[in-house]
Protein backbone atom coordinates (compact mmCIF):
# COMPACT_ATOMS: atom_id res chain seq x y z
CA UNK A 1 0.00 0.00 0.00
CA UNK A 2 1.48 3.09 -1.26
CA UNK A 3 0.26 6.41 1.31
CA UNK A 4 1.54 9.69 0.86
CA UNK A 5 -0.12 12.46 2.98
CA UNK A 6 1.68 15.43 1.24
CA UNK A 7 -0.78 17.57 2.96
CA UNK A 8 -0.46 16.89 6.30
CA UNK A 9 1.79 18.63 8.75
CA UNK A 10 5.91 18.51 8.01
CA UNK A 11 6.69 19.04 11.83
CA UNK A 12 9.65 16.07 12.50
CA UNK A 13 9.09 13.58 15.14
CA UNK A 14 10.64 14.21 18.59
CA UNK A 15 12.14 10.77 19.13
CA UNK A 16 13.58 12.12 22.30
CA UNK A 17 10.94 9.89 24.76
CA UNK A 18 12.52 9.69 28.65
CA UNK A 19 14.36 6.63 29.67
CA UNK A 20 13.73 7.83 33.46
CA UNK A 21 9.63 8.34 34.68
CA UNK A 22 9.50 11.28 37.52
CA UNK A 23 5.82 10.17 38.13
CA UNK A 24 3.50 8.55 35.76
CA UNK A 25 2.50 10.40 32.76
CA UNK A 26 5.19 13.18 33.94
CA UNK A 27 8.05 12.89 31.07
CA UNK A 28 11.33 14.52 31.10
CA UNK A 29 11.51 15.84 27.94
CA UNK A 30 12.56 19.66 26.56
CA UNK A 31 9.77 21.80 25.14
CA UNK A 32 6.77 21.70 25.42
CA UNK A 33 4.30 18.71 24.97
CA UNK A 34 1.49 18.31 22.07
CA UNK A 35 -0.47 16.88 25.17
CA UNK A 36 -0.38 17.62 28.89
CA UNK A 37 -2.78 16.68 30.93
CA UNK A 38 -2.87 18.19 34.66
CA UNK A 39 -4.64 16.68 37.59
CA UNK A 40 -7.65 15.28 35.55
CA UNK A 41 -11.02 14.26 37.41
CA UNK A 42 -13.90 13.01 35.78
CA UNK A 43 -17.28 12.00 37.97
CA UNK A 44 -20.46 11.27 36.03
CA UNK A 45 -24.10 12.07 37.55
CA UNK A 46 -24.58 8.69 38.76
CA UNK A 47 -21.44 9.45 41.15
CA UNK A 48 -19.09 6.89 39.37
CA UNK A 49 -15.24 8.23 39.28
CA UNK A 50 -14.24 7.09 35.86
CA UNK A 51 -10.83 9.36 35.84
CA UNK A 52 -8.70 9.62 39.24
CA UNK A 53 -6.41 12.43 39.53
CA UNK A 54 -4.71 11.79 35.70
CA UNK A 55 -1.84 13.78 34.83
CA UNK A 56 -0.28 12.86 31.29
CA UNK A 57 2.26 14.40 28.90
CA UNK A 58 2.27 13.37 24.91
CA UNK A 59 5.31 14.62 23.09
CA UNK A 60 5.40 15.47 19.49
CA UNK A 61 4.97 13.06 16.96
CA UNK A 62 5.31 10.07 19.04
CA UNK A 63 3.08 6.66 18.85
CA UNK A 64 1.15 6.77 22.40
CA UNK A 65 -0.71 3.79 23.60
CA UNK A 66 -3.54 3.56 26.18
CA UNK A 67 -4.05 0.23 27.57
CA UNK A 68 -6.52 -1.27 29.74
CA UNK A 69 -9.02 -3.01 30.90
CA UNK A 70 -12.79 -2.51 29.50
CA UNK A 71 -14.37 0.67 31.68
CA UNK A 72 -10.95 1.89 32.90
CA UNK A 73 -11.12 5.22 31.63
CA UNK A 74 -9.63 4.84 28.12
CA UNK A 75 -12.49 6.33 26.39
CA UNK A 76 -13.59 8.53 28.73
CA UNK A 77 -10.08 9.99 29.10
CA UNK A 78 -9.68 10.55 25.14
CA UNK A 79 -13.21 12.43 25.09
CA UNK A 80 -12.46 14.57 27.78
CA UNK A 81 -9.17 15.66 25.58
CA UNK A 82 -11.51 15.99 22.69
CA UNK A 83 -14.01 18.09 24.40
CA UNK A 84 -16.79 15.68 24.38
CA UNK A 85 -16.75 14.65 28.05
CA UNK A 86 -16.76 17.77 30.69
CA UNK A 87 -13.81 17.24 33.20
CA UNK A 88 -14.80 17.64 37.07
CA UNK A 89 -11.09 19.36 37.90
CA UNK A 90 -8.23 19.32 36.09
CA UNK A 91 -7.27 20.61 32.78
CA UNK A 92 -6.00 19.50 29.60
CA UNK A 93 -3.38 21.65 27.20
CA UNK A 94 -3.56 20.74 23.37
CA UNK A 95 -0.20 22.21 22.25
CA UNK A 96 -0.45 25.06 25.10
CA UNK A 97 -4.15 25.76 24.21
CA UNK A 98 -6.81 25.20 27.05
CA UNK A 99 -9.39 23.03 25.38
CA UNK A 100 -12.22 24.49 27.09
CA UNK A 101 -11.20 28.65 27.34
CA UNK A 102 -9.20 28.41 24.13
CA UNK A 103 -11.46 25.13 22.52
CA UNK A 104 -11.32 26.37 19.36
CA UNK A 105 -7.20 26.40 18.83
CA UNK A 106 -7.08 23.03 20.91
CA UNK A 107 -9.69 21.05 18.94
CA UNK A 108 -8.77 22.17 15.21
CA UNK A 109 -5.55 20.65 16.09
CA UNK A 110 -7.12 17.36 17.00
CA UNK A 111 -8.75 14.67 14.54
CA UNK A 112 -10.62 11.65 16.00
CA UNK A 113 -11.05 8.40 15.55
CA UNK A 114 -14.27 6.61 17.21
CA UNK A 115 -14.66 3.44 18.75
CA UNK A 116 -17.88 3.09 17.02
CA UNK A 117 -18.80 2.84 13.66
CA UNK A 118 -20.93 5.74 13.72
CA UNK A 119 -21.51 6.88 10.24
CA UNK A 120 -24.35 8.90 8.50
CA UNK A 121 -25.51 5.81 6.74
CA UNK A 122 -26.90 7.57 3.56
CA UNK A 123 -24.50 9.69 2.35
CA UNK A 124 -21.60 9.33 -0.11
CA UNK A 125 -17.86 8.57 1.40
CA UNK A 126 -16.77 11.55 -0.96
CA UNK A 127 -19.60 14.04 0.91
CA UNK A 128 -19.09 12.72 4.10
CA UNK A 129 -15.31 13.34 4.70
CA UNK A 130 -15.74 16.83 2.77
CA UNK A 131 -18.33 17.33 5.50
CA UNK A 132 -15.74 17.17 8.14
CA UNK A 133 -12.87 19.02 6.56
CA UNK A 134 -15.75 22.11 6.69
CA UNK A 135 -17.19 21.18 9.81
CA UNK A 136 -13.23 22.06 11.42
CA UNK A 137 -13.46 25.32 9.47
CA UNK A 138 -11.53 24.58 6.64
CA UNK A 139 -11.87 25.88 3.16
CA UNK A 140 -12.75 22.99 0.12
CA UNK A 141 -9.31 21.13 -0.92
CA UNK A 142 -10.63 18.52 -3.06
CA UNK A 143 -6.90 17.45 -3.72
CA UNK A 144 -6.16 16.95 -0.17
CA UNK A 145 -9.57 14.71 0.10
CA UNK A 146 -8.78 12.83 -2.57
CA UNK A 147 -5.00 11.99 -1.25
CA UNK A 148 -6.36 11.02 2.07
CA UNK A 149 -8.74 8.88 0.20
CA UNK A 150 -6.23 6.87 -2.12
CA UNK A 151 -3.90 6.64 0.68
CA UNK A 152 -7.09 4.30 3.13
CA UNK A 153 -7.84 2.81 -0.22
CA UNK A 154 -11.26 4.04 -0.61
CA UNK A 155 -10.97 6.38 -3.65
CA UNK A 156 -12.79 3.46 -5.89
CA UNK A 157 -15.22 3.88 -3.01
CA UNK A 158 -15.98 7.91 -2.83
CA UNK A 159 -18.92 7.70 -4.55
CA UNK A 160 -20.73 4.73 -2.34
CA UNK A 161 -22.98 5.30 0.28
CA UNK A 162 -21.51 4.36 3.73
CA UNK A 163 -24.39 1.60 4.25
CA UNK A 164 -22.83 0.17 1.23
CA UNK A 165 -19.59 -0.37 2.66
CA UNK A 166 -18.23 -3.57 4.76
CA UNK A 167 -17.24 -2.63 8.40
CA UNK A 168 -13.23 -2.56 7.70
CA UNK A 169 -13.57 0.39 4.93
CA UNK A 170 -16.05 2.15 7.31
CA UNK A 171 -13.51 2.34 9.98
CA UNK A 172 -11.10 3.73 7.27
CA UNK A 173 -13.71 6.18 6.44
CA UNK A 174 -13.60 7.35 10.10
CA UNK A 175 -10.02 7.48 9.98
CA UNK A 176 -10.30 9.49 6.61
CA UNK A 177 -12.73 11.69 8.38
CA UNK A 178 -10.73 12.80 11.00
CA UNK A 179 -7.50 13.22 8.60
CA UNK A 180 -10.04 15.35 6.53
CA UNK A 181 -8.39 18.79 8.45
CA UNK A 182 -5.01 18.34 9.01
CA UNK A 183 -4.92 17.31 12.27
CA UNK A 184 -1.99 17.65 14.34
CA UNK A 185 -2.75 15.14 17.01
CA UNK A 186 -4.73 12.20 15.91
CA UNK A 187 -6.75 10.00 18.66
CA UNK A 188 -7.46 6.28 17.53
CA UNK A 189 -9.73 4.64 20.05
CA UNK A 190 -9.46 0.95 19.28
CA UNK A 191 -8.78 1.48 15.71
CA UNK A 192 -8.79 -2.04 14.34
CA UNK A 193 -11.38 -3.54 16.43
CA UNK A 194 -13.51 -6.06 14.41
CA UNK A 195 -10.72 -5.76 11.07
CA UNK A 196 -8.88 -8.87 9.72
CA UNK A 197 -5.16 -9.35 10.18
CA UNK A 198 -4.30 -7.86 6.60
CA UNK A 199 -6.13 -4.27 7.19
CA UNK A 200 -5.19 -4.25 10.84
CA UNK A 201 -1.47 -4.29 9.59
CA UNK A 202 -2.20 -1.58 6.75
CA UNK A 203 -3.89 0.81 8.98
CA UNK A 204 -0.45 0.32 11.33
CA UNK A 205 1.37 1.46 7.93
CA UNK A 206 -0.82 4.35 7.57
CA UNK A 207 -0.49 5.45 11.73
CA UNK A 208 3.26 5.21 11.15
CA UNK A 209 3.42 7.28 7.83
CA UNK A 210 1.43 10.10 9.72
CA UNK A 211 3.32 9.71 12.75
CA UNK A 212 6.27 9.89 9.99
CA UNK A 213 5.19 13.26 9.20
CA UNK A 214 4.82 14.67 12.64
CA UNK A 215 1.75 13.75 13.57
CA UNK A 216 1.27 12.55 17.30
CA UNK A 217 -0.79 10.00 17.54
CA UNK A 218 -2.72 8.44 20.62
CA UNK A 219 -4.31 5.05 20.43
CA UNK A 220 -5.99 2.92 22.67
CA UNK A 221 -6.33 -0.96 21.99
CA UNK A 222 -7.42 -3.89 23.10
CA UNK A 223 -5.31 -5.87 21.03
CA UNK A 224 -1.71 -5.68 23.11
CA UNK A 225 0.60 -6.84 19.78
CA UNK A 226 -0.51 -3.33 18.18
CA UNK A 227 0.40 -1.47 21.16
CA UNK A 228 3.69 -3.94 21.24
CA UNK A 229 4.01 -3.26 17.35
CA UNK A 230 3.68 0.21 16.84
CA UNK A 231 3.66 2.53 20.31
CA UNK A 232 7.10 5.06 21.55
CA UNK A 233 5.26 4.47 24.82
CA UNK A 234 2.81 2.53 27.12
CA UNK A 235 0.49 4.22 29.53
CA UNK A 236 -1.45 1.92 31.77
CA UNK A 237 -5.10 3.05 32.56
CA UNK A 238 -6.54 0.51 35.75
CA UNK A 239 -9.98 1.85 37.09
CA UNK A 240 -9.66 5.78 36.48
CA UNK A 241 -6.06 5.56 37.75
CA UNK A 242 -2.93 6.22 35.21
CA UNK A 243 -0.58 3.54 36.92
CA UNK A 244 2.37 3.45 34.57
CA UNK A 245 3.77 5.39 31.63
CA UNK A 246 6.78 4.21 30.53
CA UNK A 247 8.76 3.81 27.08
CA UNK A 248 7.66 0.54 25.58
CA UNK A 249 11.21 -0.97 25.17
CA UNK A 250 11.76 -0.03 28.55
CA UNK A 251 8.56 -1.42 29.77
CA UNK A 252 10.01 -4.59 28.75
CA UNK A 253 12.95 -4.34 30.16
CA UNK A 254 12.21 -3.60 33.42
CA UNK A 255 9.29 -5.64 33.65
CA UNK A 256 9.61 -8.65 31.15
CA UNK A 257 10.67 -11.55 31.87
CA UNK A 258 12.97 -14.18 29.87
CA UNK A 259 12.77 -17.73 29.63
CA UNK A 260 15.54 -20.41 28.95
CA UNK A 261 14.44 -23.94 27.72
CA UNK A 262 17.23 -26.46 28.12
CA UNK A 263 16.52 -29.51 25.71
CA UNK A 264 17.99 -32.70 27.68
CA UNK A 265 19.49 -35.68 26.19
CA UNK A 266 18.03 -37.88 28.96
CA UNK A 267 14.98 -37.36 30.96
CA UNK A 268 15.28 -36.21 34.73
CA UNK A 269 12.79 -37.81 37.51
CA UNK A 270 13.36 -34.32 39.25
CA UNK A 271 16.18 -31.51 39.32
CA UNK A 272 18.89 -32.19 41.03
CA UNK A 273 20.48 -30.96 43.99
CA UNK A 274 23.31 -29.35 42.77
CA UNK A 275 20.96 -27.17 41.27
CA UNK A 276 18.43 -26.07 43.28
CA UNK A 277 20.23 -22.37 43.10
CA UNK A 278 18.75 -21.78 40.50
CA UNK A 279 15.11 -20.75 39.34
CA UNK A 280 14.67 -24.10 37.57
CA UNK A 281 11.06 -26.10 36.75
CA UNK A 282 11.36 -29.50 34.54
CA UNK A 283 9.19 -29.86 31.80
CA UNK A 284 8.36 -32.42 28.96
CA UNK A 285 7.85 -35.19 31.28
CA UNK A 286 11.42 -34.44 32.36
CA UNK A 287 13.41 -34.00 28.80
CA UNK A 288 13.59 -29.86 29.39
CA UNK A 289 14.53 -27.60 32.34
CA UNK A 290 13.13 -24.25 32.42
CA UNK A 291 15.03 -21.45 33.73
CA UNK A 292 13.11 -18.12 34.49
CA UNK A 293 14.96 -14.77 34.77
CA UNK A 294 14.10 -11.08 34.23
CA UNK A 295 15.67 -9.25 31.88
CA UNK A 296 17.09 -6.73 34.08
CA UNK A 297 19.32 -9.44 36.23
CA UNK A 298 20.28 -10.84 32.86
CA UNK A 299 22.18 -7.65 31.45
CA UNK A 300 23.78 -7.31 35.31
CA UNK A 301 25.12 -10.44 34.08
CA UNK A 302 23.88 -12.92 36.42
CA UNK A 303 21.66 -16.64 36.17
CA UNK A 304 22.76 -18.11 33.15
CA UNK A 305 26.71 -18.47 33.00
CA UNK A 306 26.62 -20.06 36.54
CA UNK A 307 23.72 -22.14 35.34
CA UNK A 308 25.43 -23.39 32.34
CA UNK A 309 28.90 -23.83 34.55
CA UNK A 310 26.46 -26.18 37.12
CA UNK A 311 25.14 -28.21 34.40
CA UNK A 312 28.75 -29.11 33.27
CA UNK A 313 29.65 -29.95 36.22
CA UNK A 314 26.50 -32.48 37.31
CA UNK A 315 27.40 -33.93 33.80
CA UNK A 316 24.28 -33.60 32.00
CA UNK A 317 23.90 -32.69 28.08
CA UNK A 318 21.83 -30.68 26.37
CA UNK A 319 20.98 -31.25 23.13
CA UNK A 320 18.90 -27.61 22.21
CA UNK A 321 17.83 -24.43 23.79
CA UNK A 322 16.02 -21.82 23.10
CA UNK A 323 14.76 -18.21 24.83
CA UNK A 324 11.49 -16.46 24.95
CA UNK A 325 10.66 -12.72 26.38
CA UNK A 326 7.56 -12.12 28.03
CA UNK A 327 5.30 -9.98 25.69
CA UNK A 328 3.72 -6.99 26.16
CA UNK A 329 0.46 -8.75 26.58
CA UNK A 330 1.43 -11.46 29.96
CA UNK A 331 3.17 -7.36 31.03
CA UNK A 332 -0.02 -6.36 31.30
CA UNK A 333 -2.16 -8.82 32.71
CA UNK A 334 0.43 -9.02 35.38
CA UNK A 335 0.35 -5.94 35.99
CA UNK A 336 -3.59 -5.94 36.46
CA UNK A 337 -2.75 -8.98 38.64
CA UNK A 338 -0.81 -7.44 41.03
CA UNK A 339 -3.06 -4.16 41.48
CA UNK A 340 -6.34 -6.09 41.90
CA UNK B 1 -17.85 33.51 13.98
CA UNK B 2 -17.03 30.03 12.32
CA UNK B 3 -19.15 30.87 8.98
CA UNK B 4 -17.23 27.72 7.05
CA UNK B 5 -18.50 25.31 9.85
CA UNK B 6 -22.03 26.86 9.77
CA UNK B 7 -22.27 26.91 6.08
CA UNK B 8 -20.79 23.14 6.21
CA UNK B 9 -23.42 22.19 8.55
CA UNK B 10 -26.45 24.12 6.64
CA UNK B 11 -25.49 23.17 3.09
CA UNK B 12 -25.70 19.12 4.66
CA UNK B 13 -29.08 19.34 6.25
CA UNK B 14 -30.44 20.64 3.02
CA UNK B 15 -28.53 18.35 0.86
CA UNK B 16 -30.02 15.78 3.47
CA UNK B 17 -33.75 17.56 2.68
CA UNK B 18 -33.08 17.06 -1.13
CA UNK B 19 -31.52 13.23 -0.85
CA UNK B 20 -35.94 13.26 0.99
CA UNK B 21 -37.26 15.08 -1.86
CA UNK B 22 -39.88 12.82 -1.87
CA UNK B 23 -40.82 12.82 2.26
CA UNK B 24 -39.17 16.48 2.18
CA UNK B 25 -41.35 18.22 -0.08
CA UNK B 26 -43.42 16.74 -1.93
CA UNK B 27 -45.17 15.06 1.20
CA UNK B 28 -46.60 17.87 2.83
CA UNK B 29 -47.70 19.93 -0.49
CA UNK B 30 -49.98 16.90 -1.02
CA UNK B 31 -51.52 16.63 2.25
CA UNK B 32 -52.17 20.61 2.71
CA UNK B 33 -53.23 20.45 -1.49
CA UNK B 34 -55.80 17.50 0.18
CA UNK B 35 -57.02 19.99 2.92
CA UNK B 36 -57.54 22.32 -0.06
CA UNK B 37 -59.64 20.21 -1.84
CA UNK B 38 -61.42 18.63 1.38
CA UNK B 39 -62.06 21.63 3.26
CA UNK B 40 -61.84 24.10 0.44
CA UNK B 41 -63.89 22.89 -2.01
CA UNK B 42 -66.15 20.24 -0.63
CA UNK B 43 -66.91 21.74 2.91
CA UNK B 44 -66.02 25.26 1.99
CA UNK B 45 -68.53 25.33 -1.05
CA UNK B 46 -71.96 24.78 1.33
CA UNK B 47 -70.43 27.53 4.21
CA UNK B 48 -70.57 30.92 4.05
CA UNK B 49 -67.87 33.46 4.28
CA UNK B 50 -66.07 33.87 6.84
CA UNK B 51 -64.40 36.95 8.41
CA UNK B 52 -65.62 38.71 5.06
CA UNK B 53 -63.26 35.63 3.23
CA UNK B 54 -64.84 33.03 1.45
CA UNK B 55 -64.11 29.52 3.87
CA UNK B 56 -61.79 28.06 1.15
CA UNK B 57 -59.23 31.51 1.20
CA UNK B 58 -59.52 31.88 5.20
CA UNK B 59 -58.17 28.74 5.73
CA UNK B 60 -55.62 29.34 3.64
CA UNK B 61 -53.20 31.47 6.45
CA UNK B 62 -54.01 28.74 8.83
CA UNK B 63 -53.08 25.36 6.91
CA UNK B 64 -49.65 27.07 5.76
CA UNK B 65 -49.52 27.94 9.28
CA UNK B 66 -50.02 24.00 10.05
CA UNK B 67 -47.57 22.83 7.54
CA UNK B 68 -44.68 25.27 8.52
CA UNK B 69 -45.23 24.18 12.44
CA UNK B 70 -44.66 20.44 11.71
CA UNK B 71 -42.55 20.58 8.85
CA UNK B 72 -40.08 22.95 11.26
CA UNK B 73 -40.36 20.70 14.33
CA UNK B 74 -40.00 17.83 12.88
CA UNK B 75 -36.77 18.70 9.87
CA UNK B 76 -35.42 20.48 12.79
CA UNK B 77 -35.60 17.52 15.23
CA UNK B 78 -34.54 14.99 13.22
CA UNK B 79 -32.07 16.68 12.27
CA UNK B 80 -30.02 16.88 15.49
CA UNK B 81 -31.70 13.74 16.44
CA UNK B 82 -29.95 11.40 13.86
CA UNK B 83 -26.40 12.12 14.64
CA UNK B 84 -26.98 11.75 18.17
CA UNK B 85 -28.96 7.84 17.38
CA UNK B 86 -26.24 7.29 14.89
CA UNK B 87 -23.20 8.16 17.05
CA UNK B 88 -21.83 10.74 14.52
CA UNK B 89 -22.47 13.73 16.88
CA UNK B 90 -19.17 13.62 18.40
CA UNK B 91 -17.70 14.93 15.37
CA UNK B 92 -19.85 18.33 15.88
CA UNK B 93 -19.27 17.92 19.36
CA UNK B 94 -15.66 17.77 18.82
CA UNK B 95 -15.09 20.28 16.16
CA UNK B 96 -13.55 23.96 16.89
CA UNK B 97 -17.00 25.26 16.62
CA UNK B 98 -19.18 27.44 19.20
CA UNK B 99 -22.73 26.22 20.05
CA UNK B 100 -24.03 29.32 18.68
CA UNK B 101 -22.76 28.03 15.12
CA UNK B 102 -24.11 24.80 15.39
CA UNK B 103 -27.85 25.87 16.31
CA UNK B 104 -26.90 28.14 13.39
CA UNK B 105 -26.23 25.38 11.42
CA UNK B 106 -28.87 22.68 12.13
CA UNK B 107 -32.29 25.60 13.03
CA UNK B 108 -31.31 28.04 10.06
CA UNK B 109 -31.28 24.50 7.49
CA UNK B 110 -34.60 23.26 8.98
CA UNK B 111 -36.32 27.24 8.78
CA UNK B 112 -35.22 27.36 5.31
CA UNK B 113 -36.98 24.26 4.33
CA UNK B 114 -40.00 25.16 6.07
CA UNK B 115 -39.95 28.56 4.40
CA UNK B 116 -39.22 27.03 1.45
CA UNK B 117 -42.47 24.64 1.19
CA UNK B 118 -44.51 27.95 3.18
CA UNK B 119 -43.84 29.70 -0.15
CA UNK B 120 -44.34 26.29 -2.02
CA UNK B 121 -48.06 25.22 -0.20
CA UNK B 122 -48.84 29.30 -0.98
CA UNK B 123 -48.71 28.79 -4.19
CA UNK B 124 -50.13 25.38 -4.63
CA UNK B 125 -53.27 27.07 -2.30
CA UNK B 126 -53.55 30.17 -5.45
CA UNK B 127 -54.52 27.08 -7.78
CA UNK B 128 -57.32 26.33 -5.36
CA UNK B 129 -58.95 29.46 -4.25
CA UNK B 130 -58.28 33.29 -5.25
CA UNK B 131 -56.64 35.40 -2.46
CA UNK B 132 -54.85 38.00 -1.74
CA UNK B 133 -52.24 39.32 0.48
CA UNK B 134 -52.63 43.00 1.81
CA UNK B 135 -49.70 43.09 3.97
CA UNK B 136 -47.18 40.81 2.39
CA UNK B 137 -44.07 42.14 4.12
CA UNK B 138 -45.56 41.30 7.55
CA UNK B 139 -46.32 37.94 5.79
CA UNK B 140 -43.02 37.21 4.91
CA UNK B 141 -41.66 37.90 9.07
CA UNK B 142 -44.51 36.13 10.60
CA UNK B 143 -43.24 33.07 8.08
CA UNK B 144 -39.52 33.44 9.12
CA UNK B 145 -40.47 34.22 12.56
CA UNK B 146 -42.60 30.98 12.66
CA UNK B 147 -40.35 28.75 10.91
CA UNK B 148 -37.50 30.07 13.64
CA UNK B 149 -39.28 30.03 16.58
CA UNK B 150 -40.86 26.12 16.00
CA UNK B 151 -37.43 24.77 14.10
CA UNK B 152 -35.98 25.58 17.49
CA UNK B 153 -38.57 24.10 19.37
CA UNK B 154 -37.71 20.87 17.11
CA UNK B 155 -34.20 21.38 17.93
CA UNK B 156 -34.89 21.08 21.75
CA UNK B 157 -37.31 18.38 21.17
CA UNK B 158 -34.39 16.13 18.64
CA UNK B 159 -31.98 16.87 21.69
CA UNK B 160 -34.85 15.43 24.49
CA UNK B 161 -36.03 12.89 22.55
CA UNK B 162 -34.05 9.28 23.47
CA UNK B 163 -36.13 7.06 20.83
CA UNK B 164 -38.28 7.54 18.03
CA UNK B 165 -41.55 7.46 19.87
CA UNK B 166 -40.39 10.66 21.83
CA UNK B 167 -39.44 12.73 18.53
CA UNK B 168 -43.10 12.15 17.52
CA UNK B 169 -44.56 12.69 20.52
CA UNK B 170 -44.76 16.42 20.65
CA UNK B 171 -45.38 16.48 16.84
CA UNK B 172 -48.61 14.76 16.88
CA UNK B 173 -49.96 14.91 20.64
CA UNK B 174 -49.04 18.72 20.90
CA UNK B 175 -48.25 20.30 18.06
CA UNK B 176 -51.33 19.43 15.09
CA UNK B 177 -54.12 19.16 17.88
CA UNK B 178 -52.94 22.94 19.16
CA UNK B 179 -53.19 23.91 15.46
CA UNK B 180 -56.31 22.29 14.95
CA UNK B 181 -57.82 23.87 17.67
CA UNK B 182 -55.89 27.30 17.01
CA UNK B 183 -58.59 28.49 14.50
CA UNK B 184 -56.89 27.03 11.27
CA UNK B 185 -60.75 26.13 10.13
CA UNK B 186 -62.31 28.81 12.11
CA UNK B 187 -62.71 31.88 13.48
CA UNK B 188 -62.89 31.71 17.41
CA UNK B 189 -65.97 34.13 16.78
CA UNK B 190 -67.62 31.00 16.13
CA UNK B 191 -67.52 29.26 19.84
CA UNK B 192 -69.62 29.75 22.35
CA UNK B 193 -68.03 32.70 24.58
CA UNK B 194 -66.46 30.24 27.11
CA UNK B 195 -64.54 28.13 24.56
CA UNK B 196 -63.33 31.45 23.28
CA UNK B 197 -61.59 32.34 26.63
CA UNK B 198 -60.24 28.58 26.53
CA UNK B 199 -58.98 29.20 23.10
CA UNK B 200 -56.91 32.20 24.13
CA UNK B 201 -54.85 30.18 26.15
CA UNK B 202 -53.07 28.17 23.00
CA UNK B 203 -50.02 30.21 21.94
CA UNK B 204 -50.96 28.62 18.12
CA UNK B 205 -54.33 31.19 17.76
CA UNK B 206 -51.81 34.49 17.92
CA UNK B 207 -49.60 33.11 15.66
CA UNK B 208 -52.52 32.02 13.04
CA UNK B 209 -54.36 35.02 13.64
CA UNK B 210 -51.13 36.75 12.73
CA UNK B 211 -50.31 35.35 9.64
CA UNK B 212 -54.13 35.48 8.83
CA UNK B 213 -54.07 39.50 9.98
CA UNK B 214 -51.06 39.79 6.87
CA UNK B 215 -53.12 38.45 3.94
CA UNK B 216 -57.00 39.97 5.11
CA UNK B 217 -56.06 42.45 7.15
CA UNK B 218 -58.65 41.28 10.33
CA UNK B 219 -57.62 38.46 12.82
CA UNK B 220 -58.96 36.83 15.99
CA UNK B 221 -56.35 38.77 18.20
CA UNK B 222 -55.06 41.70 17.88
CA UNK B 223 -51.99 41.77 15.29
CA UNK B 224 -49.75 43.26 18.31
CA UNK B 225 -50.44 40.57 20.04
CA UNK B 226 -49.54 38.44 17.90
CA UNK B 227 -46.40 39.67 17.36
CA UNK B 228 -45.89 39.71 21.44
CA UNK B 229 -46.53 35.95 21.09
CA UNK B 230 -44.19 35.26 18.34
CA UNK B 231 -41.75 37.06 20.06
CA UNK B 232 -42.01 35.90 23.26
CA UNK B 233 -42.15 32.14 22.07
CA UNK B 234 -38.75 32.63 20.14
CA UNK B 235 -37.19 34.43 23.20
CA UNK B 236 -38.11 31.23 25.45
CA UNK B 237 -36.90 28.56 22.57
CA UNK B 238 -33.46 30.31 22.52
CA UNK B 239 -33.27 30.31 26.21
CA UNK B 240 -34.14 26.92 26.51
CA UNK B 241 -31.49 26.59 24.18
CA UNK B 242 -29.20 28.13 26.04
CA UNK B 243 -29.67 26.36 28.80
CA UNK B 244 -28.43 23.00 26.91
CA UNK B 245 -25.51 23.88 26.08
CA UNK B 246 -24.25 25.15 29.04
CA UNK B 247 -25.30 22.17 31.09
CA UNK B 248 -24.30 20.03 28.45
CA UNK B 249 -27.78 18.46 28.82
CA UNK B 250 -28.36 14.75 26.53
CA UNK B 251 -25.27 16.11 24.36
CA UNK B 252 -21.93 15.99 26.97
CA UNK B 253 -22.11 14.32 30.00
Amino acid sequence: MTISFNHLPTTMPDDSTPEDRAAPGQSETTGSPMIQVEQLDKVFDGGFQALKNVSLEIQRGEIFALLGPNGAGKTTLISVICGLVRASSGSVKVDGHDNVADYRQARAMIGLVPQELTNEAFTTVWDTVSFSRGLFGKPKNPAHIENVLRALTLWEKRNNRLLELSGGMKRRVLIAKALAHEPKVLFLDEPTAGVDVELRREMWEVVRQLRDQGVTIILTTHYIEEAEEMADRIGVILRGELVLVEEKAALMRQLGRKELTLHLDHALDQVPAALAGHDLALTEEGHALVYTYDVARQEEGTGIAGLLADLEATGIRVKDLHTRQSSLEEIFVSLVRERA
Amino acid sequence: MNLQSVKTIYLAEMARSLRTVLQSIVSPVVSTSLYFVVFGAAIGSRISEVDGVSYGAFIVPGLIMLMLLTQSVSTASFGIFFPRFSGSIYEILSAPISYLEIVLGFVGAAATKSLILGLIVLGTARLFVPFTIQYPLVMLLFLVLTALTFSLLGFIIGIWADGFEKLQLVPLLVVTPLTFLGGTFYSIDMLPPFWQTVTLLNPVVYLVSGFRWSFYGSGDVSIWASVLMIVAFLGVSLAVVNWIFKTGYRLKP
